[in-house]
């Protein structure tokens, strides 16, 4: 079963998200070619960069500084979310197995730490979800699925890291299992915000920037 | 069929031009128009604006709608989305006419496609675009306010927002000339001049109800020494309801016709007068339908003219209102393109007193009269007020005696909302302060 999951399963998994968002970026870029191609003409890097910049970088945007709370939640969630899966040290270990690449990593200490702030996270915002009345109205049963695709693999992680609650090996199975269902997820839910971000905030940026001349952050 | 829980609506307004056209709706009407807007026309953007929207609801503060109906989540932005465009979407067009009328009246009252909100989305989605979308799925089936309707039929007839026929034009322009020719015997307002620099337009509602700044107009551009002139003949009207009714077809003819007007004149550049959504209309929408990158000939806004004519020491201050004064920033001219500087250049060199009001410039709470909505008419003037009380708070903390705006929406919005709240503030555009201060040199006096 390890087997089955840590290879063909895991190749299947990657082929899909990487191909899979290759696929949705060419898709979104030709219908917007096909479409409506005045996105290209209004494009500009420059203005594109600067709202990305300034909405990437905590209190970078107005929003954000009237929020301060959920800007912390927020930016700590996504900033984990990325850094923990690829600079830990026992996924560089597999990194070298399979690719003979390796990189820096972090101490298993801070990575446990970190995972606890993405289920922190998770848990605020499914909270946030429940109680804030703008949030619930416009709240899915898919909005909670998709929280839990995010989550679960950290929390296994975390369990398996600690070897609590399901013997070691069989968490591990469900910690890749879970992973492998987050990478298939995104290209195909709104998780894909992590790929259509870019190109919503720097159209809007070219925008504002470009045309409006002030500031969209 | 799909049953909104409207228990927050204490207006209640009946408006025959949602309320007929629904009962002549079939639901195979109503697919087929959804289906084809969606699919054909905005499709690219509304795919990456739905896939990408990830229902936080950070955009909901942006609203003075949702500020000021006790924040109900109907409301924010993204409020009315979910009760429009996801459910048209979920449920591929098979909707009921009843609940069209539900998305006519929220689409066209609830939101000033003011673009705040885009500010305040992290993904910067095009809100106002998807309400756009929507505002031309009714258009399509019928169902626009009737008093907005009309306006954009008399585009459609006249040319100009007003039925206003070429006889009144004109004799409007004679009438407002001779106003001040008592005062400043050279006023004139040159009709038709060829290779004049400057064509100035104004908005229909200025010869229909507010001729006086077309005079105020003239004594500037006098005292200025401005070379200058506006059309006898259609294209000098510069508003565009059709813009924001959905018929963007009428738009463009609109739009056409103005930009013909300046180049059949020959002029070096267009002046428009103080109206924001005009000035939308010829910068971002309609030059975009015609097929122009940006306006096909130089034109600049009244606020960006009177600031260089300060500037350039063409007219000179003789006088400074001595109450306080304070500015609200109109989102088509400042969040549309960035004037906000210069408008406070103009505002501190004519006010003793300039108060700025927070959220200011670009972030500027909406005056929910813009983008359509006071256009629906009387109906809904009560829904209008109720729903800008965040407005009124914010005009009330400055303690200015005078608010000042450049746009003919916001001006006839804040006046709505002074007196129903009470507010006891005059409403003045910049050209009505800026006659009463600038120097009349000697020699053109009488």
């Amino acid at each position: 079963m390890y087997e089955f999951v840590r290879g063909p399963l895991l190749w299947f998994s990657f082929a899909v998200f990487i191909l899979g968002s290759i696929g949705k970026i060419l898709y979104i870029c030709w219908l917007n070619y096909k479409k409506d191609q005045t996105i290209y003409d209004y494009f500009s890097i420059k203005y594109g960069l600067r709202s990305i910049i300034h909405w990437i970088i905590p209190f970078g945007s107005l929003n954000m500084r009237q929020r301060p709370i959920h800007t912390i939640v927020s930016w700590s969630f996504h900033f984990c979310l990325l850094v923990v899966p690829i600079f830990l040290m026992a996924h560089n270990v597999l990194w070298y197995e399979s690719f003979r690449i390796s990189w820096w990593t972090l101490p298993d200490q801070l990575a446990d730490i970190m995972t606890l702030i993405v289920i922190g996270a998770c848990v605020f915002f499914f909270v946030r979800r429940k109680v804030l009345p703008e949030v619930k109205y416009v709240t899915f049963t898919s909005d909670y699925v998709l929280l839990v695709i995010a989550a679960l693999p950290f929390i296994t992680g975390f369990l398996a890291y600690h070897q609590w609650l399901l013997p070691y090996k069989m968490m591990i199975i469900l910690h890749i299992l879970s992973g492998e269902l987050m990478l298939i997820a995104i290209p195909f839910t709104r998780l894909d915000h992590m790929l259509t971000f870019w190109l919503t905030r720097s159209y809007m940026g070219s925008e504002f920037g470009g045309v409006r001349h002030v500031k969209d952050y | 069929m799909i049953e909104l829980v409207r228990d927050w609506d204490k207006w209640q307004v009946k408006d025959i031009g949602l309320d007929e056209p629904v009962k002549k709706l079939t639901p195979e009407r109503i697919e087929e128009v959804i289906n084809r807007i969606l699919k054909q026309e905005g499709w690219a953007r509304i795919k990456m604006y739905v896939d990408t929207c990830i229902h936080c609801g950070l955009c909901s503060n942006a609203c003075h709608h949702y500020l000021s109906n006790d924040c109900h989540p109907h409301f924010a932005p993204v409020g009315k989305i979910k009760d429009t465009l996801w459910i048209m979407l979920e449920r591929k067009g098979k909707v009921s006419p009843e609940f069209m009328k539900h998305v006519a009246e929220t689409v066209y009252t609830e939101c000033n496609v003011c673009m705040r909100c885009s500010q305040y989305c992290p993904f910067g989605i095009d809100i106002a675009y998807l309400i756009s979308v929507v505002r031309r799925i009714c258009h399509f089936l019928g169902l626009v306010p009737q008093y907005l309707q009309d306006t954009v039929n008399s585009h459609a007839v006249t040319m100009n927002q007003m039925w206003v026929k070429q006889d009144e034009w004109i004799d409007t322009l004679q009438w407002q000339e001779e106003e001040w020719q008592g005062e400043i015997p050279s006023v004139r307002i040159p009709i038709d001049k060829e290779g004049a620099d400057v064509m100035y337009s104004v908005i229909g509602p200025e010869p229909k109800i507010l001729a006086q700044l077309i005079g105020n107009a003239a004594v500037i551009m006098t005292v200025a020494g401005i070379d200058w002139t506006m059309p006898s003949f259609d294209g000098w009207d510069n508003s565009d309801m059709a813009m924001y009714s959905g018929d963007w077809e009428v738009m463009g003819r609109v739009k056409k016709a103005h930009f013909e007007a300046a180049m059949r004149l020959k002029c070096k550049k267009i002046v428009m007068g103080e109206c924001g959504h005009a000035f939308r209309s010829v910068y971002d929408r309609g030059n975009r339908i015609l097929g122009w990158k940006m306006h096909p000939i130089p034109i600049i806004h009244a606020v960006q003219f009177y600031y260089e004519l300060i500037r350039d020491g063409k007219l000179k201050i003789a006088r400074k209102i001595k109450e306080p004064v304070t500015l609200h920033d109109p989102c088509n001219i400042i969040r549309g393109r960035g004037l906000g500087e210069m408008a406070r250049y103009v505002m501190r060199a004519i006010c003793e007193d300039f108060r700025d009001m927070w959220p200011n410039k670009e972030y500027n709470y909406c005056c929910n009269a813009g983008g359509d909505t006071i256009n629906c008419g009387p109906p809904w003037k009560k829904k209008r007020c109720d729903s800008n009380k965040v407005k009124a708070e914010q005009l009330k903390a400055t303690g200015a005696k005078i608010v000042v705006t450049p746009c003919h929406n916001c001006h006839s919005g804040m006046e709505d909302i002074v007196h129903y709240y009470n507010l006891g503030m005059e409403v003045k555009f910049i050209n009505e302060l800026l006659v009463e201060c600038i120097e009349i040199p000697e020699n053109l006096k009488a």
